[in-house]
């Protein structure tokens, strides 16, 4: 047998109150694609980020090729041919991709001359087959672009230990089927690659292998042939997973919201949103398909009252609220789950009490007069946790701390609690776990069911098929076509999402 | 043969702005690797005195140099290990700094305010240069010390942006944990920056006490380093732009003396209070502030994404 490229034997991490890793296990082969699964806060990043030399572990070893090592910084990793994707990328925007590749590395003389090192790194992508444009600026590159940069960052740099954290996440079906070829043509190669996920399916369809971690602790490595969907989840679960039924053609209530010939300007400039006409009833979930940044963060923004209106009209049970503030539309009843938790939705470094009060901080629950009365928030506080199960170590705890599940089953939390009338939300289970995911959806469904009006926007179209009543797909700032939950079709959909237009896409997004 | 008064005008500007240059300077080395001193009015004083009394006891005015660029540097060393090393608030750091400076050059200055500087720097004519109509006269004819400053324009320029070492030290003022997982020492690089910035910023003061002035006077920067921080801005973090906003401020802060050394021939000028063209670099400082804030935000440019934000490895 080959000797491992990676073996971490008997990893232990402590963080202050929480033990992310314990007794961990890890075994990555070269020329295997090894997939690391577990559910939100299983303590996957942490193992991967002490692999790095990012963390430095409290306890256990680690060989690299038979040999123990020991980092005490990233450099040390990189030395050893160790490069990582991360969740969220480091990348420096204002660079260029080419810079972006070389900087911290010495290998290009003391003078940067930018042209020669992007004709070579032009030349360098080709040959692995990922097409990258070196001066282009990374703000100006999409998720999936960004993210081949930082994978040829890593080539770039010789690693042939290569570590991927989540990293279809943000990708489209199709863009995830690429990255996986292209990652299988690096193992090809004889490179080993770690791929971080909770996606099952994909682990089954991709990986050689397949460990699986629970609460920290090390479960079990799996065999992809041997094993199944079942076994999976069990392991990483340890409980049956089911999804709420949906319980389709409910009675349709009134309008709730109204767009109108909306029209609205995105970050650069352009026109995100085109003369957009949609209309949500209560009671009903309306789904957006659509391939990430054709307009949806800008939809979401424009309800919200964090975006202005261009042209075109919002309407909210009947009455104008175009260009209102965000907090009239809070008080309109108007709910926003956003994308970036921890960018718009949460504040990372106030703990879980100032968070839970972020939007009800006027009312008298918590509030008497100016002051706010701390007692009461964190009854408030403890209230939110213990119904929405948040895992944490207290109420006092920066929210940053919380894993990617937690701080979605917060921030709904807050939100459902106010007891919205509209419901915008946005990919609302992305990153999350199944376990996670399942209640998120069931919350979502319990909603409509109490006469909600929600606005699910999402890129995977099972996820809307399951949920939705009715699904519009969005291309390029505009609605192609809606379509009723019995016209539900993949082939349809995806058509639609390409940006063939529907006859009368409008006239039914405006009437119905 | 008399120079036409622009001339004079402009070439007082060099002089008054190469304080404001060294300052602003060692502040785009710091600010580019993202941390924020607000310091430089504290180091700009502590150089100045130190400069001072190093050229009196020596005797000769580059001991004098040496000493300002050691005492700003071990000021901005004070800095750096609060707010890269103990991730003190870097506003904090940098105004306790200041205070600290301030009381510290009067201090250290008090037996020696009215002393004459026994070897003032003197205007040295560049051979060929000056030659040059008006610009060698505007630009030529000055001490080394503002040669020096051309120099460090240059240098810190094909530094900050044709180097490795500029490439790796903006990309841990833009994004330090990119810059820790590509194997760049994000401290070190810190701390090199901070300090080398704080002894430019002693520089300026030491420009001040042995060549504008020269002398030394309690308080004698005057709000000069904090002109010096705006100037930044101005410059969005460009060496070349800060010469040119320098010797602006200059010109500005000089105009006083030259409308009163006119006398009549200031025309309407000369009832102008001296007060009021006192105040007139702090006012061009705040409108400057105002346009150039409002102009960044519109275009892409501007602020080093992780300015004034401690980093550490395993927060997240
Ligand atoms: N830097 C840190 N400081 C404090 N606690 C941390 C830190 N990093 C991780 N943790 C905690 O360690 C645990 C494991 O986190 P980790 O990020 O490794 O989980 P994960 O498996 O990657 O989850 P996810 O799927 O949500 O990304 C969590 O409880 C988390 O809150
Ligand atoms: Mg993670």
């Amino acid at each position: 047998m080959t000797t491992p490229l990676v073996k971490m034997v008997s990893i232990t991490k402590r963080f202050p109150g929480v033990t992310a890793n314990k007794d961990i296990y890890f075994e990555l082969r070269p020329g295997e694609i090894h997939a690391l699964l577990g559910e939100n806060g299983a303590g996957k990043s942490t193992l991967m980020n002490i692999l790095t030399g990012l963390y430095m572990p409290d306890e256990g070893d680690i060989y690299i090729r038979g040999t123990k090592v020991k980092f005490s910084s990233p450099r040390g990793a990189i030395e050893s041919g160790i490069g990582m994707v991360h969740q969220h990328f480091r990348l420096v925007p204002t660079f260029s991709v080419a810079e972006n590749v070389i900087m911290g590395s010495g290998d290009h003389g003391f003078f940067v001359n930018m042209k020669s090192v992007e004709e070579k790194l032009a030349r360098f992508s080709g040959e692995y087959g990922i097409n990258v444009m070196p001066g282009s600026k990374i703000w100006q590159l999409s998720v999936g672009e960004q993210q081949r940069v930082e994978i040829v960052k890593m080539l770039y740099r010789g690693t042939n230990i290569m570590i991927l954290d989540e990293p279809t996440a943000v990708l489209t079906p199709q863009e995830s089927r690429e990255l996986f070829a292209t990652l299988r043509r690096m193992a090809d190669m004889g490179k080993g690659i770690i791929v971080i996920s909770h996606k099952i399916q994909e682990v089954l369809d991709n990986a050689d292998r397949i460990t699986v971690l629970r609460d920290g602790r090390y479960v079990d490595t799996f065999s992809g042939k041997d094993t199944d969907s079942r076994k999976l989840t069990m392991a990483m679960v340890d409980r049956d997973i089911s999804f709420g039924q949906n319980l389709a053609d409910k009675p349709k209530g009134n309008f709730i919201l109204r767009l109108k010939g909306l029209t609205v300007l995105g970050d650069r400039g352009q026109k995100a949103l085109k003369s957009l006409s949609l209309n949500l009833c209560k009671g009903e979930i309306l789904g957006i398909a659509g391939v990430a940044g054709n307009g949806q963060k800008e939809l979401a923004e424009v309800i919200a009252g964090l975006r202005e209106v261009a042209a075109g009209d919002i309407e909210v049970r009947g009455e104008r609220f175009t260009g209102k503030s965000a907090r009239a539309m809070i008080d309109a009843g108007i709910s926003l789950i956003p994308e970036d938790r921890l960018g718009t939705g949460l504040v990372g470094p106030l703990n879980i009490m100032e968070n839970s009060i972020l939007k009800n901080y006027r009312s008298g629950e918590v509030a008497s007069g100016w002051f706010i009365n701390w007692k009461r928030v964190r009854e408030y506080a403890h209230r939110l946790v213990d119904k929405f199960d948040v895992k944490t170590t207290g109420v006092d705890a920066p929210v940053r701390m919380l894993s990617g599940g937690n701080l979605q089953k917060l921030l709904l939390a807050r939100e459902i609690t106010n007891d919205p009338d509209v419901i915008v939300a946005v990919y609302p289970v992305r990153g999350l776990d199944v376990g996670a995911i399942e209640f998120v959806r069931n919350i979502l469904l319990r909603q409509r069911d109490t006469g909600k009006g929600i606005l699910l926007i999402s890129e995977e179209l099972e996820e809307l098929f399951m949920l939705s009543d009715r699904v519009a797909v969005i291309h390029e700032g505009e609605i192609m076509g809606i379509l009723d939950r019995e016209d539900f079709d993949l082939e349809r959909v995806g058509r639609l999402m390409a940006g063939e237009r529907e006859e009368g896409a409008y006239e039914r997004a405006a009437n119905r | 043969m008399k120079d036409p008064l622009i001339v004079v005008l402009l070439s007082t500007a060099v002089i008054a702005g190469t304080p404001l240059l060294f300052a602003a300077l060692g502040e785009i080395l710091s600010e580019r690797a993202g941390v924020l001193n607000l310091g430089v009015e504290g180091m700009m004083l502590v150089g100045a005195v130190s400069g001072y009394i190093a050229t009196v006891q020596s005797g000769n005015h580059w001991v004098g140099v040496i000493a300002a660029l050691g005492a700003g540097g071990m000021m901005a060393a004070i800095h750096a290990f609060l707010s890269v090393t103990l991730r003190a608030n870097q506003v904090v750091s940098g105004l306790a700094l200041t205070i600290f400076g301030t009381g510290l050059s009067a201090f250290l200055g008090k037996g020696y305010i009215g002393r004459p500087v026994p070897d003032v720097f003197k205007p040295v004519e560049i051979p060929v240069l000056s030659r040059i109509p008006y610009a060698g006269k505007i630009l030529f004819e000055h001490d080394s010390l503002v040669y020096l400053s051309f120099l460090l324009v240059i240098m810190i320029w094909i530094i900050v942006f044709k180097t490795r070492w500029g490439l790796n030290l903006r990309a841990v003022g833009e994004n330090p944990a990119a810059a820790d997982s590509m194997g760049i020492p994000v401290y070190l690089t810190r701390y090199l920056c901070v300090i080398s910035g704080g002894m430019l910023a002693g520089l300026g003061g030491a420009y001040l006490s042995l060549a504008y002035a020269p002398t030394w006077v309690e308080n004698m920067t005057s709000g000069r380093g904090w002109i010096a921080v705006a100037l930044v801005i101005f410059a969005v973090w460009h060496p070349g732009k800060a010469i040119v906003g320098a010797y602006i401020f200059g010109g500005v802060d000089s105009l006083g003396f030259h409308i009163q050394a006119m006398g009549d021939k200031a025309l309407f000028l000369k009832d102008v209070s001296p007060f009021f063209l006192q105040m007139l670099p702090y006012i061009l400082t705040i409108i400057v502030l105002i346009i150039v804030t409002s102009e960044t935000k519109k275009r892409r440019v501007g602020t080093p994404a992780s300015l004034g934000l401690p980093y550490d490895r395993e927060e997240r």
